[in-house]
């Protein structure tokens, strides 16, 4: 059963100009899924910087719920409530 | 330019000796130009020719930094056997444009520290001052 609470996404420096220079934002949705969904409806030119043209996360960033690295969780699947904190970071490394 | 206070600068170089033989890597928080607060970050590549910042302790330095009222205004890492100038690697990593990237290169015996913006794929160096 889906439900669609608003969820506070926190966006990072290099992501803000393509989320409306916002630090924080609400977004719907019961999965990470549909809330970068909505998210990628009200902000396009954030599409393909969090989710890739294959549905799957980025390599270039690292996303959370609340403390949890998503990729150990269940990724975009990973269900969020309207008390979770969603944070994107960017994923650093270099050489 | 960077400034970076001189206990940030210090804790930075001995992250990066004690991180040896590998890379060491980590955060700086601060306004601006102005570096506060340096988080050394475990290197999870563990290696002597990458670096890779551990996900969760970034996120735990971000919520830091954020907490003090400061934000990430720069990285930095070890180069252990050559000049401190980024490499391909670190220009393909889609880098943030208002961020500092900083070199301390451990080639020579006493440690060399570089800062550069990349913007689009340009690297420009800027000049670093350590500041009380």
């Amino acid at each position: 059963m889906s439900t669609s609470v608003p969820v506070q996404v926190r966006i990072p420096t290099i992501l803000r100009p393509d989320a409306g220079g916002q630090a924080v934002v609400e977004a719907n949705g019961a999965t990470l899924g549909e809330l970068f969904a909505d998210l990628v409806g009200r902000f396009p030119a954030l599409k393909d910087k969090v989710i890739t043209e294959d549905g799957q996360l980025h390599k270039f960033v690292n996303v959370y719920v609340n403390d949890d690295d998503v990729r150990y969780l269940d990724k975009l699947d990973t269900k969020v409530a309207e008390t979770d904190t969603v944070s994107i970071l960017p994923a650093v490394a270099g050489g | 330019m960077l400034r970076l206070r001189r206990d940030v600068y210090l804790r930075m170089i001995g992250d990066c000796f004690d991180g040896l033989p590998n890379e060491a890597c980590g955060l700086i928080a601060g306004r601006g130009s102005d570096g506060h607060v340096a988080y050394p970050i475990t290197n999870v590549a563990a290696s002597s020719r990458i670096y890779e910042l551990d996900p969760k302790q970034h996120l735990r330095a971000d919520r830091d930094a954020e907490d003090r009222g400061l934000e990430i205004i720069g990285v930095y890492h070890s180069h252990t056997h050559t000049v401190g100038y980024p490499s391909p690697t670190d220009v393909q990593q889609a880098p943030d444009p208002g961020w500092h990237y900083i070199l301390v290169s451990l080639a020579d015996e006493a440690p060399t520290v570089r800062s550069y913006r990349i913007v689009d794929g340009n690297i420009t160096e800027e000049p670093v001052v350590v500041a009380n």
